[in-house]
């Protein structure tokens, strides 16, 4: 399918327009909040709320026997509460490093999720059919009803997130100092937590337990490299999230038979690789280009010095001198030649003959001028 | 009698597990001092502070800012927490941290606006940190992260003002601004309790002084108690002590050897 036939799908198909509907409003909450979460370092907190939540789906569905979105999220949402708070616990009480907690968590509650998934399966009743979705996701199956509720749920998180702002942003750089301030800042983690449950819950049916985490974690991870500004952070955070979701949805609606989860995890690790690598400032390739650059400047000062020493040993200051001992001179000979020509560009030396070179009275200057720097003038 | 005191801590008692942390410390600090909390690792000076500020819970004891409970009185006390507390890495700007300073102030859900902007520009100033006020706070040194929490400090306009180690990490520029800036506070009627290590500079820096150890050694002006037999209690055995000469029975004598040597002003602390 080409392109253009994707985006006239996007604005004009029914069923297509739905799902990337759903899956932008969760990749908006997912981004923003779990901005918060990353910033916390609980990156992983999310990975332990979104498996301990199949349970609570699972056990949702068999008290009441209903698959409405409302009920599913609902047994998702108090699952991830029940499992934040044992994890609370289990910090405060025992030993165990939280680190640990996660695990403990995630692996318990996830098993016993999957263990009352397949005993639903081995029943005749037919009715149980689709709680798989949950496991991987499965954006295509969204309907209207199931976007409307997670829209609600999630706008309603949004909303407080930018109610609570700046008692968020205190409690996320400086708890203590918050706490001295008289705010009580474990209600307010508790809020920060139960909003991280909320953006997570509404992603399961599109995403899955399983790969619901990368969307907390990566659009944030991403949205981080670009800016030093939290509230660019949380915004940019948000659209990825949404991109990586919208544009999941659209590949897998292609319909090679790709899962929806795993196409937009893919999607966002993505929009991740790019910002690692690209971004100004923290990306690796502007680091790597940085350093390169400083390099050739030294180089090249140190070539221009050299220069200066061998003609002021000289009667005549623009005399021109062979390469060969600017080579001998400096750490790197290969460099010698790029960095001359870089001088010459800048007017500060000349070529007299073939591999002779001369400092031009500017360059003598400049010359003066490094000299007095380096020697701490 | 208890309105002279900006601080009275009675019978504060904290542990963590079995062990106490901090042992029936009684601590009064008068309105308009500068006051040093000293002593070993582990002594529990952060904890001091922190069981003050109500931010680890004591199991006894009370604590009075002026006359009222702490909870009552919170507007007049301000808190610089270690440096390395926080995650200096976080998204966002010298500015930034400086107006949270004024949340107490500004309450639930308001934000901080052009006043704040204002007052916050002001403490940059007096730190000597004006022309940092947008720089991303990770291209801070160690020095200028100091300012800029006490740039924060100080827009709290507090009566009472709590340091956890503003000294640590510091260049001697800084710590010496530091101390100018501490001076000010105090000429100005405020009350600064600082948690401090380098027990050199304790007489030259402070008028009172707080030697702990778990129990409160010793409370009370520099002059009087810091004297080499507190900081041998405080300490232990396993450091000695160079006394002044003058103020004290000039007895600058390593413990071990007992040698004595004479005429040294306050000079060194050798460990073992």
């Amino acid at each position: 399918m080409d392109l253009l036939g994707l985006l006239h799908d996007l604005f004009f198909d029914y069923t297509l327009r739905t799902v990337a509907l759903g899956v932008g409003v969760l990749g908006i909450v997912s981004g923003a909040l779990g901005s918060f979460a990353m910033l916390r370092r609980q990156s992983l907190l999310g990975d332990a709320i979104s498996h301990a939540a199949l349970p609570g789906v699972v056990l949702a569905f068999m008290l009441t026997g209903s698959k409405s979105p409302i009920v599913l999220l609902l047994g998702a949402a108090v699952a991830g509460l029940v499992s934040t708070l044992i994890m609370i616990g289990i910090n405060r009480y025992t030993r165990i490093k939280e680190d640990s907690a996660l695990g403990i968590i995630l692996s318990v509650f996830f098993g016993f999720g999957l263990l009352l998934l397949t005993f639903l399966q081995r029943n005749p009743d037919a009715r149980q059919a689709g709680l798989n979705k949950f496991l991987f996701g499965q954006a295509a199956t969204l309907l209207v009803e199931d976007v409307l509720v997670m829209s609600a749920f999630g706008g309603l998180a949004l909303l407080l997130m930018l109610l609570f702002w700046k008692e968020f942003k205190l409690l996320t750089f400086d708890r203590d100092f918050g706490a001295s301030l008289g705010y009580p800042m474990t209600l307010i983690e508790i809020l920060v937590t139960i909003l991280l449950v909320i953006a997570i819950v509404i992603g399961l049916q599109a995403v899955g337990v399983v790969l619901m985490s990368a969307m907390v974690v990566a659009p944030a991870a991403a949205a981080r490299q670009w800016t030093n500004r939290l509230s660019l952070m949380v915004a940019l955070a948000s659209l990825f999230g949404a991109l990586a979701g919208v544009s999941g949805a659209l590949i897998s609606s292609t319909g090679a038979g790709l899962s929806t989860g795993p196409v937009i995890v893919l999607c966002a690790s993505a929009i991740v690789i790019i910002s690692l690598l690209l971004a100004p400032n923290r990306g690796l390739l502007w680091h790597w280009l940085a350093r390169l650059q400083n390099r050739r400047r030294l180089q090249t000062e140190q070539v221009l010095s050299n220069l200066y020493l061998l003609a002021s040993q000289h009667a005549e200051p623009t005399y021109p001198h062979a390469a060969a001992a600017l080579q001998v001179m400096g750490a790197k000979p290969e460099s010698v030649l790029q960095s001359l020509k870089a001088l010459a560009a800048e007017g500060f030396v000349q070529q007299a003959q073939n591999s002779h070179w001369a400092l031009t009275p500017t360059g003598t200057q400049r010359a003066e001028q490094l000299v007095r720097q380096r020697n701490g003038a | 009698m208890t309105e002279q005191f900006a601080v009275e801590v009675t019978d504060l008692t904290v542990a963590y597990g079995e062990k106490p942390v901090l042992w029936d410390v009684d601590v009064m600090v008068p309105k308009g001092t500068l006051m040093a909390i000293v002593g070993p690792n582990g002594a529990g000076k952060t904890t001091l502070i922190k069981a003050i500020l109500g931010l680890t819970s004591a199991a006894a004891g009370q604590v009075l800012i002026y006359g009222q409970p702490y909870r009552e009185q919170r507007r007049l006390v301000g808190y610089v927490p270690q440096r390395g507390s926080v995650d200096w890495d976080f998204p966002t700007s010298v500015l930034d941290v400086v107006m949270m300073g004024r949340y107490g102030e500004l309450g639930w859900f308001r934000r901080p606006g052009r006043k704040e902007r204002e007052q916050a520009l002001v403490a940059l100033e007096k730190v000597g940190m004006v022309d940092y006020a947008d720089r991303q706070i990770s291209q801070l040194s160690g020095g200028q992260q100091q300012r800029t929490f006490l740039a924060r400090a100080l827009v709290q306009d507090a009566q009472v003002y709590f340091m956890d180690e503003p000294f640590q990490g510091v260049d001697a520029t800084t710590e010496r601004a530091i101390v100018m800036l501490l001076k000010e506070l105090r000429e100005a009627g405020r009350t600064v309790i600082v948690v401090h290590h380098d027990l050199q500079t304790v007489p030259e820096y402070f008028d009172w002084v707080t030697l702990l150890n778990v129990r409160c050694i010793a409370c009370g002006p520099v002059a009087d108690v810091f004297t080499d037999e507190n900081l041998r209690l405080t300490y232990g055995g396993r450091v000695a002590f160079l006394s002044r000469n003058g103020a004290q029975p000039a007895t600058a004598a390593t413990l071990d050897a007992g040698a004595t040597a004479t005429g040294t002003p306050l000079t060194a602390l050798s460990q073992r």
